[in-house]
């Protein structure tokens, strides 16, 4: 297996072109602008197509038209431009149509600011979009799991017929590691066909978002819905670090889950008893790694962000229905905790339960 | 008997989901007319903005996507790119176009993209209930304009053949107008020339069809081609603005 020395956005880039993407769109917005640059000399060289879209919707709206042909296609902004495309993941999802889409998150609300960050936890797993749809969202925490995830992600928005999001902070998109890259995959265009055509017109390929009979609407609301049931069963991913004798559990994905795991280490040696639990798939979100937590063991669950306010803990209250209290610490717009920031915060919270 | 008037072939067998007297049903049966006379039904993607317009998913026997409002461009450019030997055409109404999809259509214009952009321009929001249009004209009543158009507050009426042919990439920008056989017959011309123009690789091609809208403007069907030949076409004159060859 060849192995390269590559930065995240580009390794993403190179891994979407060998899973068979053959169709990009997308606009500049920091720090993501590597994918489009690469794509833009990459796709031309393996018979595909890089367009400049004029804007963050016209961008994704092209995908659904390049997704309509049963090409594998993609496009990738950052927070402010994720906001855009809603309109364009909604009628992706709507549509069942299969696309990839990456945010390089950075800092928020509003413009925000352009360094890495963890803030759009709840757009991606909660409403990314108008109408009620999910996506499934794939958070690495590293450079090789980027590109892993990236290329996993394009058969499963095939196998699906959805949208699918790689939610990776922007210390992953601007970060140099060696990378393993996965084999070239033949691009074939798929032969798609459409739930709207068998109430519209069944000898053609129709698709539309709209169905024109509430009942038929209604149905497809229900064909979604099994869909995300099954992959509450089936497609959730997640790492357990340490959690067997846990006392405290740090909670977090992305680039967090990777400065806890030194910091766990550190007070490890130190004796503390603190694990990790990291979704690796923010939705479907792995539950049961919080239900299976005992509260007489775990004394509490440090909820771990690059985000102020906290976002994940949303998810956290739900897995552990208030059985281990749950504390939060994080830095947003940028600022990055070290991993001396999390031992102490770990200290802290073990001081405070003594005092208690 | 010899039959010398029939349904076009690439057109649905049903009535129309539109209002009596409005000319979509015309502007329809024109593009399907075309269809069959260049045999393209199996190669064509229809696609469809929202408004009105998009009733053209009951009405076209292609294959079809119905975009959301104002994106039919960016979506026909992904399906053009992708499949370049389809025929993609978009069909979209003034409010899709030259409002809230003014951005995609000046783009998909000015990246020359092959395709065909079909423009029914009937100066007023539909679907929605007669709201003003960016093609309004000056002092036409609408139900967010009730006093009617007032340039000092709303502007003038957008030209969009006027504006995309400041453009260097499209082909062909025209308007034509459904008020009349002979400018009906007109019409299918330039639309032939806009299909024949994506057949042969030559880019964007860009037809505006002037047409009406009884229900919203409030007149009878009779009285909205007079308002159009005395108002309509005096804001928005009829022509070629552009033709490469």
């Amino acid at each position: 297996m060849e192995k390269l020395f590559m930065k995240g956005n580009e390794a993403i880039a190179e891994a979407a072109v060998r899973a068979g993407c053959r169709f990009f769109a997308g606009y500049p917005i920091t720090p993501q602008n590597e994918i489009p640059e690469y794509m833009s000399k990459r796709l031309p060289q393996v018979g595909g197509v890089f367009v400049q879209g004029e804007s963050e919707v016209a961008s994704v709206n092209m995908v659904v038209g390049a997704a309509y042909t049963g090409t594998r296609a993609m496009t990738s902004s950052s927070g402010p431009g994720l906001s855009l495309k809603s309109e364009g993941l909604s009628s992706l999802a709507g549509s069942e149509l299969p696309a990839v889409v990456v945010n390089i998150m950075r800092g928020g609300p509003g413009v925000g600011s352009i360094q890495a960050a963890q803030m759009d936890y709840l757009q991606a797993t909660k409403a990314s979009g108008h109408g009620g749809f999910r996506m499934l969202v794939y958070a690495p925490a590293t450079v090789q799991e980027a590109v892993d995830f990236t290329y996993l992600a394009f058969d499963k928005a095939m196998e699906y017929r959805t949208p699918v999001l790689i939610s990776a902070d922007g210390c992953i998109g601007s970060m140099m590691e060696q990378v393993e890259l996965p084999p070239m995959k033949e691009a074939e265009k798929e032969d798609l066909h459409f739930f709207a055509s068998q109430y519209l017109n069944p000898k053609r390929k129709v698709i539309t978002s709209m169905l024109p009979v509430e009942s038929e609407q209604e149905l497809y609301n229900k064909k979604l819905a099994a869909m995300y049931q099954k992959w509450e069963e089936t497609e959730f991913l997640k790492e357990e670090y340490l959690l067997e004798d846990a006392e405290y559990v740090i909670a977090a994905y992305g680039t967090s889950a990777r400065i806890a795991k030194s910091a766990i280490q550190i007070l490890r040696g130190k004796g503390v008893k603190v694990g990790l639990f990291r979704p690796i798939t923010l939705y479907p979100f792995p539950y049961d790694s919080l239900r299976k937590l005992d509260e007489k063991q775990v004394k509490k669950v440090l909820c771990l962000e690059m985000s102020i306010p906290a976002q994940l803990v949303e998810d956290l209250k739900i897995g552990l229905e208030g059985r281990i209290p749950i504390a939060c610490y994080g830095r947003s717009a940028g600022m990055i905790f070290t991993t001396e920031d999390v031992v102490e915060e770990i200290e802290r919270q073990i001081r405070q339960e003594e005092c208690e | 008997m010899e039959k010398v008037y029939t349904r076009p072939k690439s057109m649905n067998p049903r009535a129309t989901g539109y209002c009596p007297g409005c000319l979509h049903g015309v502007a329809t049966r024109l593009i399907c007319e075309l269809i069959d006379e260049f045999g393209i039904q199996d190669q064509t993607t229809s696609v469809l903005p929202i408004g009105c317009s998009s009733m053209g998913v009951f009405h076209f026997d292609t294959d079809m996507i119905v975009s959301l409002h104002g994106r039919a461009p960016a979506v026909a450019t992904g399906v053009k790119r992708c499949s370049p030997k389809r025929f993609v055409y978009t069909y979209q109404g003034d409010g899709d176009l030259a409002a809230i999809g003014l951005s995609e259509i000046m783009h998909a214009a000015n990246r020359g993209e092959n395709i065909t952009a079909i423009f029914v321009n009937n100066s007023i929001y539909g679907m929605t209930g007669g709201q003003m249009a960016p093609t309004t004209l000056i002092g036409q009543k609408a139900t967010t304009a009730q006093d009617g158009r007032d340039p000092k507050r709303e502007g003038y009426p957008m030209k969009m053949c006027e504006i995309l042919a400041q453009l260097e990439a499209p082909v062909l920008v025209a308007r034509c107008a459904l008020d009349t056989p002979a400018h009906i017959n007109e019409a299918k011309k330039v639309l032939r020339q806009g299909f024949q123009n994506q057949l042969d690789q030559k880019g964007f091609s860009f037809i505006e069809l002037l047409s009406n809208c009884p229900t919203n403007w409030g007149m009878s069907a009779e009285k909205t081609i007079a308002w159009m030949q005395e108002h309509t076409m005096k804001t928005f004159p009829l022509g070629v603005f552009k033709a490469k060859e």
